[in-house]
C-alpha cells in the first residue's frame, strides 16, 4: 500500500502537470475562433497557480524514499521560477498570436511548462536518477522551442547548436555520475555523501570535473557557454528570455544542492578551486566579449555568462548568506533581465531591429521603452538604488563571510569585472538618449501584455532592493537547512 | 481636539505634494492652485487646533505642578542599527513646537493664497510649473513642519536637508535664469557646508551622551529635570577635551554652525540675500518667515544644553550681535528692495539669536534666578512677530515687482498714489519692525533689550542701537518705494495698481496679525523651562528704544521722504563706507577670492592634475587593456559547434586534471 501523503510535499509539481494539462485540453479541444485567447488563458492559469503557490507552502519532508524533498528554501527558489515563467509568459502572448507562430502556440506554452517541470524536479531530486530525469526534460524540449521560427534560418542554426551541446554535455554528466556510483555504489545525494567523506582519489575529481562541466552547460560557465550567444541570438525572443533567467536559475540552485550536499566534502582543495577557475573564467571572458557585441541579443548573451559567474559567487560561499543572497540574486537578475528582453521584444515584434545602433535616439521616440531599458540595464550593472546594486552587494558580502585571502581576491576581480560590465550596460543607454540617428526607430505602440510585464519588472527593480524584508525572509528560510553548511566548514 | 492630529498635520503636506506632483501635471493649472491653498487651510486649522489644545486644553499631562510638559505623539523606529543606536521619526509637541506649527502654518496659507495672485501674469493666467510650484511649496511646509515636531537631533538633520532642498528647488523654480541657477547653487552650497558641521557636532553629541533623543538629552521627567538631565547628558561625556574645550563645547558649537548656515549668520550669510532670487512669495515664505529662522529653533531646541557650556554659547552671542549690526548697516544703502528686505532679515535673526545667548549666564548652574529664561522667551516671541511682519513686507514687496517688473526703488518712487492698499500695509509692517508701540515688533525686541541690558550694559547699547538702524533703513526703504518723487507712467495702459483679491487678503490678514501679535501672553506660554514666567515692561528700555525707533525714523523722514540732495551729500562725505555698505563690504569678493584663489588654485588643481593623469591613466590603461585583450580572442567564439564541443571537452578534462596535478602532488 503506498502512502499517497507523500505527494502533499509536491504541491507545486502536481499544480504546475494541471496548469499544464489544462492548457492541453484547451489546445487540443477548444474551437478555433477561441485559440486566441489561448495564450492569455495560459497566464491567468500560471499566475493564479503562482498565486497559489505563494500562499500556501508546501509541506517539509522527503517523499519516495528519499529521492525528493521539500522544504523552505525550495518551496521559495520555485516561486521565484514561476514568477518568472509568469512574465515570460505574458510577454510571449502577442508574439505567439502572429500569422507565423499562432499554429503552433499551443505547444510553445505546453513545452515551457513542462521544461518547468523539469527544473522543479532537478531542484527537489535527492537522487542522481531522478535528478537527470528532471535535467533532461529541462532540456530537450528548449532545443524545440528555440526552432520555432521556422522560417528562419538561425532559428533552425540555434536549436541543432544547442541539442548537439545539450547531448554532448549529457553525456559528460552521466559519464561524472557513474563514476561517483562507481565509488559510493548509491545514486542517493545522502548516502554518497557519507561514502565520499574525505576521499580524495583521482576518480573523484574526475566526477567532480564532468558533473561540473555537466551543469554548467546549462549556467553556460566559461568554458562550456559557447553555445549560449549563437543560442540567445537565434532563438525567438521570448525562448531567450527563458533560457536565460528562467533555466538559468533552475541550474544554480539545483548546482548549489548538488555540489554541498553531494560533494560537501571535497569543498577545500577541490571544487573550491575548480569553481574559482571557473568564475574568474566567466566572469573575466563573459565582459570581454559583451564589450564587442552589437547585436542586443548577443550582447544579453554575454551579459548573462558574466552574471552566471556572479551567481557562482553566492555557491562558493557555502554559507547561509551565500546560498540566500544567490536566491536572491535569481530573484534580481530574472526581474531587471526580463525588462530588457521584453524591451527588445516588444521592438524586435514590430520593427524587427535588435542591434545596438538601430536605438539610438530610442529616448526621442519611445521614452517609456527606453527608460524601462535604462533601468534594467543599471540593476544589471549594479547602480543602486536598484535591486541590482543591493544583489550584488549582499552576494559579494556573502562570499566575503567565508573568509579566506582567495575569496577576498577573487570579490576584488568580481568587483573590476563590476566596472568593466558598467562600461557596456551604459553604451546601450547612451545610444537611447545621446546619440542621434536619422532613422529612428518610429514610436511603437506596445500590446497591453507586452507593458503589464514591463511595469511589473521595472516595479520589481525598484522595489526589490528597497524592500529590505524580502533578503531578510530569504535568509530566514535558508537559516531553517543552514545546518548542511556547517559538514563543510 | 486630540494632540495626536499633530501628525495629520505634518502629514498633509507630503500627501499634497505627491498628489499635486504626481496627478497634478495633468490637471489644469488653477485647479492644482486651489486644491493647494484649501488642503494647506484645513492643515492650518488642524495646526491651531492642536496648538490651542496644547496650550489651553485641560488635557492630560500637559500642565504638571505649573509646568508645561512636552508631549511625544508618535516615534516609531526608523532605522535600528543596533539596540541602542536607534533612528526615531516622531511627532513631539512642546511649546516651541506647538508654536511654530502656528507660524508654518499661517506663513504658508498666506503664501499659497498670494502666489494664485502672484503667478499670473497680469490676464489671470497661470505660469508655465505652476503645479510644480505647488507641489515644491507643499513639500517645504512638509519638511519645515517634519523639523519642528521631531523628537531627536537625527530627526532634524533628515528634515534640515529636506527643508535645504525644497529651498533649493524654489530657488531655482526659474531656471531658465542663469541668475536663479547660480542662486541655488550658492544657497545648497553654502548650507551644505554648514549642515556638514551640523553632522560633525551630532556626531560627536551622541556618541559621547549615546543617545539621539531629545527626552534624554533635554527633556526630563518633568520639564523642570531638564537641567538635571542635561547635565547628566553632558556628565556622561565625562571631562573628555579636544583642543583645550571640552567635546560638547565643541559638539554644540558645530551644531550651532549647521543652525547659522540656515539662519544666515555672518560669515555664512552671503547666500540670502541671492535667494531673492526665487519667486517672492517663497522668499516671504522660506527665506523671511521659516527656514531661515531653523537654525534659531535648533539652539532653542537644545537650549538647555547650551545654557551650561558657556564657550558656545558666548561665540553665538558674538556672531549673532555682530551680524545684527552687520546686516542692518548693508540694509541701510541698497537699493534692489528684495534685497535690502533680505538684509533687515538677517539682522532681525541675528537678534533672536542674540537672545537666546545673553540669557545663559555665568552662574546658570549653581542658581536660576527669575530673568534667566527671559532671552529665550523674547527670542522666540521675535521669531513669531517677526514671522508675521517680516511675510507681510515681503508680500508687499511682492506686490510691488509685480506691479512695476523690477527689483529697483529707482523703478518705483511715489506709487502711494497708485498702490494705496499695499502702502498702508507696508507702512504698518514698518512700524512693527520699528518697534513702534503698540505693534508687534515693539513687544518682542523690548523683551530682547531688556534681556541684552541684563547681560550686560555693553550689549544692551549696542542693541538698541542695531534698533534705530532697523526703523531707519526701513523707513528710508518704504519712503523710497511710495513717495520721494512723482511716479512715472511709461504706459498709460498699464498703470501700476493694487493687486487682486487674493493677493490683497493675505496681506490684510497679516498686517491685522501684526498688529495684535505682540498681545500674545507669550510669557506665560513659551518658556525654556515649562514654567511662566513673570515679566513687566520695562519702562526704561521701552521707553529709550521707542525714543531711538522715533529718532531713526525722523532721519528718514528728513532725507527720503521728498526728493532732496542730502542723500547724495552724505554719501559723498562718507563715500568709502558707503560704497563699502552697497558692495555689503566685498564679502561676496572676499569669498569669490578664496574659493577661487586659495581652494580652488592650492587643492583643487593639483587634486584634477592627480584626478585627470594619476586615475584616468590608470583607468584608461585598463581600458585600452580590456578592449585590446577583448578584440584578442573574438577568434575564440567562431560559430562552428564542432569547435565549441572541442572547448567543451578540453575544458572539463583541463579542469579535472589540473585539479589533480594540484591536491595529489
Amino acid at each position: 500500500m503506498m502512502d499517497y501523503s507523500q505527494f502533499l510535499l509536491m504541491p507545486q509539481e502536481i499544480g504546475l502537470l494541471l496548469v499544464f494539462l489544462l492548457v492541453f485540453i484547451y489546445d487540443t479541444f477548444m474551437p478555433e475562433r477561441s485559440q486566441r485567447y489561448m495564450p492569455i488563458f495560459s497566464v491567468i492559469m500560471m499566475a493564479l497557480y503562482t498565486i497559489y503557490c505563494f500562499c500556501f507552502p508546501a509541506g517539509v519532508g522527503e517523499a519516495f524514499g528519499g529521492m525528493f524533498e521539500s522544504n523552505a528554501p525550495t518551496w521559495v527558489m520555485k516561486n521565484i521560477l514561476n514568477v518568472g515563467v509568469v512574465l515570460v509568459l505574458l510577454q510571449a502572448v502577442k508574439w505567439t498570436n502572429n500569422d507565423f507562430v499562432s499554429v503552433r502556440r499551443g505547444e510553445f506554452y505546453e513545452l515551457i511548462l513542462l521544461t518547468l517541470l523539469g527544473m522543479f524536479l532537478m531542484i527537489s531530486a535527492r537522487h542522481f536518477l531522478l535528478f537527470v530525469i528532471g535535467l533532461e526534460t529541462a532540456s530537450l524540449p528548449i532545443a524545440a522551442l528555440a526552432a520555432f521560427e521556422k522560417r528562419y534560418y538561425e532559428s533552425h542554426e540555434a536549436a541543432a547548436k544547442y541539442i548537439f551541446t545539450a547531448i554532448f554535455s549529457s553525456a559528460i554528466f552521466l559519464l561524472g555520475i557513474s563514476f561517483v556510483y562507481g565509488m559510493s555504489g548509491s545514486l542517493y545525494f545522502k548516502d554518497i555523501a557519507t561514502t565520499l567523506i574525505g576521499n580524495r582519489s583521482a576518480l573523484l575529481i574526475a566526477s567532480l570535473a564532468f558533473v561540473i562541466a555537466g551543469v554548467g552547460f546549462k549556467l553556460s560557465l566559461v568554458p562550456f557557454h559557447q553555445w549560449t550567444a549563437d543560442v540567445y541570438q537565434g532563438a525567438p525572443t521570448a525562448v531567450t528570455s527563458y533560457l536565460s533567467v528562467i533555466s538559468k536559475g533552475a541550474a544554480a540552485f539545483s548546482f548549489l544542492v548538488i555540489l554541498v550536499q553531494v560533494f560537501g566534502s571535497a569543498y577545500s582543495q577541490v571544487w573550491e578551486w575548480m569553481l574559482y577557475a571557473i568564475i574568474v573564467l566567466t566572469i573575466t571572458i563573459g565582459n570581454l566579449f559583451a564589450i564587442r557585441q552589437r547585436n542586443l541579443k548577443r550582447f544579453l548573451a554575454f551579459s548573462s555568462i558574466s552574471q552566471a559567474g556572479y551567481i557562482m559567487l553566492g555557491i562558493i560561499a557555502v554559507n547561509v548568506m551565500g546560498m540566500s543572497s544567490m536566491i536572491y540574486y535569481v530573484l534580481v537578475y530574472i526581474f531587471s533581465n526580463l525588462a530588457a528582453f521584453g524591451v527588445i521584444a516588444a521592438i524586435e515584434r514590430q520593427t524587427g531591429k535588435v542591434t545596438m545602433d538601430d536605438y539610438n535616439g530610442l529616448f526621442k521616440t519611445n521614452p517609456w521603452l527606453a527608460f524601462t531599458m535604462m533601468l534594467a540595464m543599471f540593476s544589471l550593472g549594479g547602480i543602486p538604488p536598484f535591486a541590482g546594486f543591493f544583489s550584488k552587494f549582499f552576494i559579494f558580502v556573502g562570499a566575503c563571510h567565508q573568509g579566506t585571502v582567495a575569496i577576498y581576491i577573487l570579490v576584488l576581480i568580481a568587483l573590476i569585472n563590476t566596472i568593466i560590465s558598467l562600461y557596456y550596460y551604459l553604451l546601450v543607454v547612451k545610444a537611447m538618449f545621446l546619440r542621434q540617428d536619422d532613422c529612428v526607430i518610429p514610436t511603437i505602440k506596445s500590446h497591453w501584455t507586452e507593458r503589464t510585464g514591463l511595469i511589473l519588472c521595472t516595479l520589481g527593480i525598484i522595489f526589490i532592493g528597497l524592500i529590505s524584508c524580502i533578503y531578510a525572509y530569504i535568509n530566514g528560510t535558508v537559516d531553517a537547512i543552514g545546518a548542511m553548511f556547517a559538514a563543510i566548514q | 481636539m486630540p494632540l495626536s492630529l499633530a501628525i495629520v498635520v505634518v502629514a498633509l503636506p507630503l500627501l499634497m505634494f505627491l498628489f499635486l506632483g504626481l496627478v497634478g501635471v495633468k490637471m489644469g493649472r488653477k485647479i492644482t492652485g486651489v486644491i493647494g491653498v484649501l488642503a494647506m487651510l484645513v492643515d492650518t486649522v488642524l495646526a491651531y487646533g492642536v496648538a490651542l489644545t496644547y496650550f489651553f486644553g485641560s488635557g492630560q499631562g500637559q500642565v504638571v505642578d505649573g509646568v508645561r510638559q512636552a508631549v511625544v505623539v508618535a516615534n516609531p523606529a526608523w532605522l535600528s542599527f543596533t539596540d541602542t543606536l536607534v533612528v526615531r521619526m516622531g511627532v513631539l509637541v512642546d511649546p516651541i513646537a506647538a508654536m511654530m506649527l502656528v507660524v508654518i502654518t499661517t506663513v504658508s496659507l498666506m503664501v499659497h493664497l498670494y502666489s494664485l495672485g502672484y503667478m499670473s501674469d497680469h490676464d489671470g493666467n497661470a505660469e508655465k510649473g505652476f503645479q510644480r510650484y505647488y507641489a515644491f511649496l507643499a513639500l517645504f511646509t512638509f519638511s519645515m513642519l517634519g523639523l519642528v515636531v521631531a523628537t531627536n537631533i537625527f530627526q532634524i538633520f533628515v528634515f534640515f536637508e529636506m527643508v535645504g532642498l525644497s529651498s533649493y528647488l524654489l530657488i531655482g523654480f526659474y531656471y531658465s535664469t542663469p541668475a536663479a541657477n547660480h542662486a541655488n547653487k550658492k544657497a545648497f552650497i553654502v548650507t551644505r557646508l554648514a549642515d556638514l558641521f551640523f553632522l560633525l557636532g551630532i556626531m560627536i553629541l551622541s556618541y559621547y551622551t549615546g543617545t539621539f533623543d531629545f527626552d534624554k538629552l533635554v527633556f526630563g521627567p518633568t520639564m523642570s529635570g531638564s537641567l538635571e538631565t542635561a547635565q547628566s547628558a553632558i556628565s556622561t561625556a565625562g571631562g573628555a577635551t579636544f583642543m583645550g574645550c571640552s567635546v560638547m563645547a565643541w559638539a554644540l558649537t558645530f551644531i550651532f554652525i549647521g543652525g547659522a548656515g540656515k539662519s544666515a549668520m555672518y560669515p555664512l550669510h552671503i547666500w540670502l540675500p541671492d535667494a531673492m532670487e526665487g519667486p517672492t512669495p517663497v522668499s516671504a515664505l522660506i527665506h523671511a518667515a521659516t527656514m531661515v529662522v531653523a537654525g534659531v529653533f535648533l539652539v532653542a531646541r537644545l537650549f538647555p544644553l547650551y545654557v551650561l557650556v558657556q564657550g558656545a554659547m558666548n561665540i553665538i552671542l558674538v556672531v549673532g550681535a555682530f551680524t545684527a549690526f552687520y546686516a542692518a548697516a548693508i540694509a541701510c544703502t541698497q537699493s534692489d528692495i528684495k534685497r535690502a528686505l533680505a538684509f533687515s532679515t538677517i539682522s532681525q535673526i541675528a537678534f533672536m539669536m542674540t537672545s537666546l545667548a545673553v540669557s545663559s549666564n555665568q552662574n546658570a548652574l549653581i542658581e536660576i534666578h527669575e530673568g534667566y529664561g527671559l532671552g529665550y522667551m523674547a527670542s522666540m516671541f521675535h521669531l513669531f512677530t517677526h514671522a508675521m511682519f517680516k511675510a507681510l513686507l515681503f508680500l508687499c514687496a511682492g506686490a510691488i515687482i509685480h506691479a512695476v517688473h523690477s527689483n529697483e526703488n529707482s523703478k518705483m518712487h511715489g506709487l502711494h498714489k497708485y498702490m494705496p492698499i499695499t502702502s498702508i500695509c507696508f507702512f504698518i509692517g514698518c512700524l512693527a519692525i520699528a518697534g513702534i508701540p503698540p505693534f508687534a515688533g515693539f513687544w518682542s525686541k523690548d523683551e530682547i533689550l531688556v534681556a541684552a541690558y541684563q547681560r550686560g550694559l555693553g550689549w544692551g547699547i549696542w542693541m538698541s542701537m542695531v534698533a534705530g538702524m532697523t526703523a531707519f533703513y526701513m523707513f528710508r526703504i518704504y519712503y523710497l518705494i511710495f513717495f520721494w518723487k512723482k511716479h512715472e507712467v511709461h504706459d498709460e495702459h498699464h498703470k501700476p495698481k493694487d493687486q487682486p483679491w487674493t493677493m490683497t487678503l493675505p496681506l490684510i490678514i497679516l498686517a491685522a496679525i501684526s498688529c495684535v501679535a505682540g498681545f500674545v501672553p507669550f510669557h506665560d506660554l513659551v518658556t525654556w523651562d515649562g514654567k511662566a514666567l513673570h515679566t513687566a515692561l520695562d519702562m526704561k528700555v521701552a521707553g529709550t528704544s521707542v525714543v531711538i525707533a522715533l529718532l531713526g525714523i525722523a532721519l528718514a523722514t528728513v532725507m527720503y521722504y521728498k526728493e532732496n540732495k542730502l542723500p547724495e551729500r552724505m554719501a559723498n562725505a562718507m563715500r568709502g563706507l558707503w560704497t563699502a555698505s552697497y558692495k555689503r563690504f566685498y564679502m561676496d569678493e572676499l569669498y569669490q577670492f578664496i574659493t577661487h584663489k586659495v581652494i580652488f588654485q592650492g587643492i583643487c588643481v593639483p587634486i584634477a592634475w592627480f584626478d585627470r593623469h594619476i586615475i584616468d591613466g590608470f583607468m584608461n590603461l585598463m581600458a585600452d587593456a580590456t578592449n585590446s585583450l577583448s578584440f584578442g580572442i573574438r577568434r575564440m567564439q567562431s560559430g562552428s559547434i564542432q569547435a565549441y564541443v572541442y572547448v567543451y571537452l578540453l575544458g572539463a578534462l583541463l579542469l579535472g586534471v589540473i585539479t589533480m596535478i594540484c591536491v595529489i602532488f
